[in-house]
């Protein structure tokens, strides 16, 4: 127990945040390695994604690559990057995020597009939608939901990898634990995982509360059972939900 | 990797940048292939053990959530907590009790497959229809007898997609496993990374990583074949 009261003691001295390297500094690091992949990822996978699944083609590539992806450890490709001749650093871990981030946004926005039923495009269509109107009108506002979810997994799967770059040679928040092990610290050790794992959960509800506000009709939460016992984990071929 | 992009640091090119350091380098494999299959061992070992302790505190708890509603939630609010925390956070919490040892790195892999095992398990049991127990059970099946005669046969396909699941996702997260030196094929992933961003090390192990997770996931779909027959007859 002693560690975790040494880790509230680091946390409760101002100077530990405002110095340099310190918590302000490596949370901002974090935050912003976190949002460039995020957004980068996005804005790469979102149109593909929209595009295979309102042409309804390519499911089998896009659930091998969303499966595929489960079994490449973060770490993994942390390192291979960090040693690529990109050279460590920022910038390596920003793209190898990104990588990351592609197939959970990929795959559920794929799912949700072509998951939209045929007969109300095709009514859209019939009252003289163009093809462009019935994807911006129809098929974005019913795919939400599962565009959040991909969003949301993405994001927390970023933050949450994101601690791994301290391990080779990255910046964020993973550096306290990392120094903490160097150090033989354990408050400082500890200090760190609570940060980080206090990020995970709060980058989680902004993205829930964030999918609530964006989300047209009735409103759910992701921890309404309704949904959940919609969502068969035989028929969901995406990648939310698993630890990283 | 040629000796021209190599960074060059008082007009000198550094020894380490001259150094040849291929992706991929069999000679590495073979002279090192003892540490390797230890490392490979140590990674089975935390998988199976993860994944088969998980399923064996899992089962009961998504028995006792499907029983009562009042568990079921609490049951999956802290199976959603936890999925949430970093696995690098994770092992940091579990250090200060067991150390620099395999057993902080196999009891946050549990909880990892746990959660996972217990959200796929109840939508299993949930799964079997209440008019199958119900004729079961005006059969004269006992609780034991409905549970291994009919929920678990009912259920395996659902219980077969969350061990594959677990499965391969701890397969991946044992690497983190490095941060108290018990990190299966991860020692070879940040060993690599260490000696001077020795490629070979960091490809070896990579690989060797992504076909233990292949090889574990068709093995488990060979074993749902094998003990779901019905399923395939039905599809044919």
């Amino acid at each position: 127990m002693n560690a975790f009261e040494e880790a509230i003691v680091y946390l409760n001295d101002p100077f530990n945040w405002t110095r340099r390297d310190g918590i302000l500094e490596l949370l901002g690091e974090h935050l912003a390695i976190s949002v460039v992949a995020v957004l980068a990822a996005f804005v790469i996978a979102f149109p593909i994604g929209v595009f295979l699944g309102a042409s309804r083609r390519g499911g089998g590539s896009v659930v091998v690559v969303s499966n595929v992806s489960r079994a490449v450890p973060t770490l993994a490709l942390l390192t291979l990057f960090a040693v690529s001749p990109i050279g460590f650093g920022n910038r390596a871990t920003t793209i190898a995020l990104t990588i990351f981030a592609i197939p959970p946004i990929l795959a559920n926005t794929y799912v949700g597009v072509r998951g939209v039923d045929a007969d109300v495009r095709e009514a859209a269509r019939g009252v003289g939608m163009s093809r462009g109107q019935v994807i911006r009108r129809v098929d974005l506002p019913l795919a939400m939901p599962l565009i959040m979810t991909g969003l949301r997994t993405a994001a927390v799967q970023v933050v949450a990898t994101a601690s791994l770059a301290a391990l080779v040679g990255g910046g964020g928040l993973g550096r306290m634990v990392r120094l903490g092990f160097g150090q033989q610290n354990y408050g400082l050790i500890i200090a760190g995982a609570l940060l980080i794992a206090l990020l995970a959960v709060l980058t989680e509800l902004v993205l829930v509360l964030l999918t609530w506000a964006v989300t047209p009709g009735p409103k759910r939460f992701p921890w309404n059972p309704a949904r959940r016992a919609a969502v068969a984990p035989g028929s969901e071929p995406t990648a939310a939900g698993m630890p990283l | 990797m040629s000796a021209g992009t190599g960074s060059v640091v008082g007009g000198a090119v550094l020894a380490v940048d001259e150094a040849p350091n291929p992706w991929i380098d069999p000679s590495y494999v073979v002279d090192n292939w003892d540490s390797i299959l230890r490392y490979l061992g140590e990674h089975v070992r935390l998988t199976v053990g993860a994944v088969v302790l998980g399923a064996l505190i899992a089962l009961p708890l998504a028995l006792l959530a499907r029983r009562s509603r009042f568990l079921a939630g609490p049951v999956l609010a802290v199976s959603t907590i936890v999925y949430t925390i970093p696995s690098l956070a994770m092992f940091a919490f579990i250090f200060p009790f067991t150390g620099l040892s395999a057993t902080t790195v196999l009891i946050g892999l549990v909880a990892y497959s746990l959660v996972i095992l217990v959200r796929n398990f109840l939508t299993g049991l949930r799964g079997v229809p209440d008019d199958v127990r119900e004729a079961a059970r005006g059969m004269g099946y006992g609780s034991a007898a409905l549970f291994w005669k009919i929920d678990l046969p009912l259920a395996m396909p659902a219980f077969i997609t969350g061990l594959r699941i677990a499965t391969v996702s701890t397969v991946a997260l044992v690497t983190v496993g490095v941060l108290v030196g018990h990190g299966g094929l991860g020692q070879l992933i940040l060993g690599g990374f260490n000696a001077n961003f020795y490629r070979a090390e960091i490809v070896t192990g990579t690989v060797l990583c992504i076909v233990l997770a292949l090889l574990a996931d068709v093995l488990l779909v060979g074993a749902e074949r094998l003990v779901t027959p019905w399923t395939r007859a039905g599809r044919a």
